[in-house]
This record gives C-alpha cells, structure tokens and sequence, in this order.
C-alpha cells in the first residue's frame, strides 16, 4: 500500500540554507553552499550526484550528527540545528535508523543482538530487546539466522541484519548511505524493495544516498547534488502510476 | 549496554588476553616485589618480634635494635622505680664466633636472657627443653643457626661447641622469625651469657619492661625517658626505628620501590596502549552506536566497564600468581615475604589507577569522536 509523498503537507525534514565547511584559511572547503530540502511522509528519496558533492555530508547534518555553520534543519517539527547535544542524541536514538554502506554490525554480536542495539541504547530490558529483535529478523527473512554471527553471514544478509537494527526502534526517518554499494546487483535490489516497503509506510520516510543508477527506479524523488547545491529534484516515474 | 561492552571485552580475544596478561603481569610484580619488600623489613626487626616483650630500653642514641649500645647495670633497677612498670630484666645482646669441634667458626648473635623469668624466650620449641638453659654451660639456638651452622646432622640437642673458649651446650632449637642478617642466635641465661663474652666494663644491652595492667604503654615508656634519661620505646615504636634506619641506610627501599614502580609504569603503559588500540579499532561501532543514539556517558561507561572488568580480572590472577610464587618460594623461610591487606589495597588502588588512566584516554577520543565517521 503506497502513501503517496504529497508536496503539499509538511515535510518531515525541511532544511534550510544549510552551509557546511570543513577546514580554515586557504585550506577551507565549503561543502555545503545553501542547501534547500523537503523530505516527506511516505517517501522514499534518493540523493545522488558526483562523488565529493557533499551527499553524505548533507546526510549527516540531516541526521544531526554532523553540526552546520549556517541553516535550519527541522526534523518532525523539532529544531535540530539548535538541539542541545545530549537532547539531539536522544532524539537521534528515538526518531531515525541509519544503514551504512558497510553496515557497521558488531563483529562479537549476534545477529538478533546487533539488531537489539538500539533497543539496549534506549534502555529496553536485554530479553525484550532479543525478543523484538528476533521478530524484525523474521520480518527482513532472517528469522533462521538470528544466532549467526555477522562473519558467518553474506554481504546480502549483513544488510538485512543492518536493515532490521535500523527499524527495531520504529524509527520515522530512517538514513541510508549507498546501501547496496557492497552488494552484488541481485541482493541490492532485494535490500532496495524491503527499503521501499518501508519508505511508503504513511508515517515514515527514507533519504538514500546512492550512485548505482541500478537502484534509482526505487525512489519517490531524486534529489541531484552538485557541488555542494542542490542542482535539480526530479520526480521518479514509478511502474503503474500514470 | 554492559552486556554489549563485555561482549565486544571478550569478543576480541587476542587483545582482552594482552591486556590480561600486562594488568597481571603488573599485578604480580607489585605484589610479589611489595611483599618480599615488606618481608625484608619484618626480618630486620625480627630481634624485637621475637623476644615479644612491651617496652625496650636502652641508650638514647640508639639507631637501631642490632647496633647495640651498652648502659650501666643500675639501669634495671633505674627502671624498676619509674611508677608504673610491673617488672624489668635485662637483656644481653653481642655478636660473638662459635667454634664447633670440627673446626669450623661462625658468627653468632648470643642472647642473654633473665634466669628466674627466662623473658624473652621464643614462644615455640622445636626440640629439647627451653629451661634446661638453666644448667650449666647450657645454651639454646633458633633454627636458622643449625641450618647456618652445618645442618642437623652437625648442630642438634646435645651439641657441644666453644664460645670464646668456653664450653657450650645446646639443649634445646627454638622456632623464631628469621633475621634479616640471618646470623645465628644462641640464647643462654644473662649472667652466662657476660661470662662468654670479654670482659667490658658495660655489659647491659636492653633492660626489658612491662607496664603494669591498666596503665598504657606509651604512657609509661614517656615515664622511663623522663626520669631515668635512657631511651625507651614501645616494641612497635623501636620496630618501627629500626625498619626506618635499613630503609635510610640500605638501597632497600630505592631498589624495590624502583621495581614496584616499574611494574605500576610497565602495567600502566601496556594496559593504556592495548585499550587505546582497542578503542581506535572499535571506532566506527562506536561512532555507529553513537549516531544509534548513545550518550557519550554510555560509551564512557562501557569503557569503563570493560576496563575494570579485565582490571580487576587481573588483580585476581596476578594476586593468586604472587601467592603462588611466595607459598612455593617462602615456605620454610627461603625468602622474606609477607603478603598483608594493606599491601593488597595499596596494590588495588594503583590498578585502578592504571585501569582509570587507560580508560580516560579511550573516553576522551570518543568523547570527541563524531558519529559522521560511520559515513565516511
């Protein structure tokens, strides 16, 4: 079942100006030159563009991980750019899940405990947080693997494990960079279709970094990031829309 | 998140066994060094513990309990009168050389003590009757003089040998603590023990005293020092000049506190680079478990834990290993050492130290990590 994104409601992350530098003097970058961006319920957005063109750090700051020179990122109403640090990690733990390219799994834990992280993070008692994340590993397909350890698992299956970490907490926006870059094209495209499921959920949105074109027909949106601006935002075509 | 902290401690088992291995390794060295160090300093004042007596009075500028300093005979009696001290003996303390009748001399430490309360006498008798140096020529040795002296097949109950030309007979071994010079001990009776040695116009080395019941021992001993001008101590408080004197005099001190600060620097510098690789290796999980929304508090945390878990794992391990080490090594008195609470708290301080030292720097580099390097 698709929510459609619809330009006209609130977005659920709305940035800015956003201005990001790195370095001083003559060796001062800015990566970021005034960033402009709406994510909204229900959609799924891809972020591509040249390497170097400042997604992942426009990813980053969206995740409040990163802070910003100049701009105002809002995330679900809540003003992230001006959050407290503590309260801003709080909020982070609560409201996102990130997938990383090289899916950052504990190599000494579990599947099913890796999965419980971010439940552990949040204070959830050990047994219920296997509990559920034994049941977000059946919903990824891996409810068979849940006492593998990452090293016994394939890359495909990693991702899947990363995937179910990053929905345990039933986060709203969840974050993804080049999530199928170690993939092979089959299981990219596997790890793509659970994404899309969740990004069409009505109270959820993904933004996903990505240059494989392969996976491009899975987004709602494509916003082009060029040298640090936004340069273009395209619809995506989806199959059986009009 | 403990469960996650201790399960990535001991999921990387080749570092969590170094850094085992250096905490015990420090852990050991501390104690096994801290407790020959204290055992060294309990023998140098063993001539005291021994004889286990309240007040020792002697000549005021004494240093120390072997270097013996003789006062007037009227010091008993001097110290009779001070109100106070329920009794008072003599005690004659010199080295003299024991001949054996195969020809062989050694120097011994002869103890002469009061004949009508024998006070002083070792607590334990290995062999032959304690009393029976009442009778003529008749001497008892502590153990360590048959070991010294030859062994049990050359030195035993009915041994006869010449002190200065002079007949000696043992009559009974005595168990006493070993001495940090290890010279033998021979104790007779006090008025024998001035026949064997030369002629000198002092003789007296200490006069023992004890304080009468109810009236403290500082208190009396104060007494002593006032009105007789001698110099008096309680047992602790003479033990403690003594050790201070070896400590002021040998490289004793120097030499073990320089191993036992190695041991802490040593431990310290394994413990310290081992968590900080550790720490460096796990950055993006741990940059991923902040960007999941842990607190710097927690990461702090689990890195705390993880290294007061293996801190304390090795105080354990080093400690039974330094254990181990002083009961195979100390058993029948081949080595000084003694292993006291006090040795072992002081020992848990410094590793806590070490594991508080090696984990702020861990904390500090998470502390400034940025979650976005799990992006990168």
């Amino acid at each position: 079942m698709k929510a459609m994104s619809d330009d006209t409601q609130p977005a659920a992350v709305r940035a800015r100006g956003i201005v990001k530098s790195f370095g001083t003097g003559d060796t001062q970058v800015t990566v970021l030159k005034g960033i402009d961006l709406d994510v909204y319920l229900g959609e799924l957005l891809l972020l591509v563009g040249e390497s170097g063109g400042g997604k992942t750090t426009l990813l980053s700051a969206i995740a409040g991980i990163l802070d910003i020179d100049e701009g105002d990122i809002d995330v679900f109403g809540v003003p992230l750019s001006t959050l407290p640090a503590g309260k801003r990690t709080t909020f982070r733990g609560q409201t996102m899940g990130f997938i990383y390219q090289q899916f950052n799994l504990l190599p000494v834990l579990t599947a099913a405990e890796n999965v419980a992280v971010p439940l552990l993070i949040q204070k959830a008692a050990r047994p219920e947080a296997l509990h559920r994340a034994r049941i977000m590993l059946d919903r990824v397909g891996l409810g068979d693997r849940a006492e593998f350890l990452p090293k016994n698992l394939s890359g495909g299956q990693q991702q899947r494990v990363a995937i179910a970490r990053a929905l345990v907490n039933e986060p709203r926006l969840l974050i993804c960079d080049e999530p199928t870059a170690a993939l092979d094209g089959p299981n990219g495209q596997k790890i793509m279709e659970l994404l899309r499921e969740v990004g069409r959920s009505p109270d959820r949105c993904v933004i996903v970094v990505t240059h494989d074109s392969r996976i491009f027909h899975f987004g709602d949106r494509m916003a082009n990031l060029t040298d640090g601006r936004i340069v273009g935002i395209e619809r995506i075509k989806q199959e059986g829309t009009a | 998140m403990s469960y996650v902290a201790l399960k990535m401690l001991f999921g990387d088992r080749a570092k969590y066994l170094m850094l085992l291995c250096g905490l015990t390794f420090a852990v050991m060295l501390i104690v096994q060094q801290g407790s020959i160090f204290w055992g060294l300093m309990i023998w140098s004042q063993s001539s005291i513990s021994n004889l286990n007596v309240p007040i020792w009075v002697t000549d005021p500028g004494i240093a120390q309990v072997e270097e013996v300093k003789p006062i007037a005979d009227t010091a008993v009696d001097r110290v009779r009168s001070v109100p106070g001290v329920e009794w008072a003996v003599p005690l004659y303390k010199g080295l003299l050389r024991a001949r054996l009748t195969n020809g062989e001399y050694h120097q011994i430490t002869l103890t002469g003590l009061e004949s009508s309360t024998l006070i002083g006498r070792p607590a334990e008798v290995l062999g032959g009757r304690f009393e029976d140096i009442l009778q003529p020529d008749a001497v008892a040795l502590d153990q360590w003089a048959v070991e010294r002296m030859g062994g049990p097949t050359v030195v035993k109950v009915g041994t006869i040998f010449e002190l200065n030309d002079k007949l000696a007979r043992v009559v009974a071994i005595a168990k006493t603590q070993k001495s940090f010079t290890n010279v033998p001990v021979v104790y007779t009776t006090y008025e024998r023990a001035i026949r064997y040695v030369p002629r000198e116009r002092r003789t007296l080395a200490y006069v023992l005293a004890k304080p009468k019941d109810g009236v403290p021992v500082e208190e009396v001993t104060r007494r002593i020092r006032q009105e007789t001008g001698l110099g008096a101590f309680t047992d602790e408080e003479f033990s403690w000049k003594t050790i201070s004197w070896v400590l002021k005099n040998t490289g004793i001190g120097t030499n073990f506190g320089t191993t036992i600060l190695l041991g802490f620097i040593v431990g310290m510098a394994i413990a310290g680079q081992t968590f900080y690789l550790f720490t460096v290796e796990n950055l993006r999980q741990f940059g991923a478990l902040k960007a999941m929304g842990a607190s710097t508090l927690t990461l702090a945390w689990m890195i705390l834990l993880q290294a007061f878990t293996v801190g304390l794992t090795g105080y354990g391990v080093g400690i039974g290993l330094a254990t181990l080490f002083g009961f195979l090594t100390a058993r029948g008195g081949g080595l000084p050492f003694v292993e006291t609470w006090q040795l072992l708290l002081l020992v848990l301080i410094a590793l806590l130290a070490i594991c508080t030292f090696s984990a702020l720097i861990s904390i500090i580099k998470l502390a400034r990590l940025e979650p976005a390097i799990v992006f990168r």
